[in-house]
């Protein structure tokens, strides 16, 4: 039997299609900066989107903050905070 | 006017990135990200409109630079690129953005794209609003 992959596997693979790093995202541990990493502004707003389509949510405004997306922790934390409202 | 009454800021996008987002993502990247009048403006082949677009991004985080928001960023949609019928283009902002900038005593803002090789960039120039006496730029409610 197959298990879910853990959240934070799901978001390095989202970060990995999207973020257009300038290294590859199993060298970053989960509190490394993206952005000094090499995520630009844009490339943030696909990874926003791929998160939105792999766990069914939407990021609120209120989220749209650059802290939201700064490390693989902080994504991970907002989406917990997203699914614990929503469940 | 002195010069510390000026802000400005400057971005540059990559225009393939842009065109992948629409290829990936489609309305849900465009309805995000653009009114439905930079939508209707950014209409064409696939990369001609995907350079357009790509200036449009260009232009709302050069103006984020100038907003500087503390805590959360303005809906990309709250910075909207107008074009008018001369072909030339201004901002509009609204809702958040609107907020922040009466916050920050900014306006009017001053827009430049352009988009060439692969690449788009805008430059948002805003000076103090207390020195401005022209149109209203700032309207409307939350995008």
């Amino acid at each position: 039997m197959s298990e879910e992959p853990a959240l934070k596997d799901q978001i390095r693979q989202m970060i990995e299609e999207h973020a257009r790093l300038a290294v590859p995202i199993g060298t970053l541990d989960d509190d490394a900066d993206l952005f000094l990493a090499g995520m630009t502004s844009h490339a943030s707003v696909n990874v926003m989107l791929a998160l939105e389509d792999c766990f069914e949510i939407e990021f609120p405004e209120s989220m749209l903050r650059k802290s939201t997306f700064q490390s693989v922790a902080a994504i991970d934390a907002a989406l917990s905070e997203l699914q614990s409202v929503s469940a | 006017m002195t010069i510390d009454d000026l802000s400005v800021g400057v971005d540059l996008v990559d225009i393939s990135e842009v065109a992948k987002s629409v290829k990936r993502f489609g309305d849900k990247y465009l309805r995000r990200v653009y009114t439905e009048h930079e939508i209707a403006c950014c209409q064409g082949p696939p990369d001609v409109a995907a350079g357009s677009l790509a200036a449009r991004f260009a232009a709302k985080e050069a103006t984020l630079k100038v907003l500087r928001p503390d805590g959360a960023r303005p809906d990309w949609r709250s910075i909207e690129v107008v074009r008018l019928p001369n072909g030339s283009c201004k901002l509009r902002l609204r809702g958040a953005a609107a907020r922040l900038a009466v916050e920050r005593g900014l306006g009017p803002f001053a827009l430049s794209m352009t988009h060439e090789a692969g690449l788009a960039a805008a430059v948002v120039v805003s000076g103090s609003a207390s020195d401005y006496d022209g149109e209203p730029i700032m309207e409307g409610p939350e995008p």
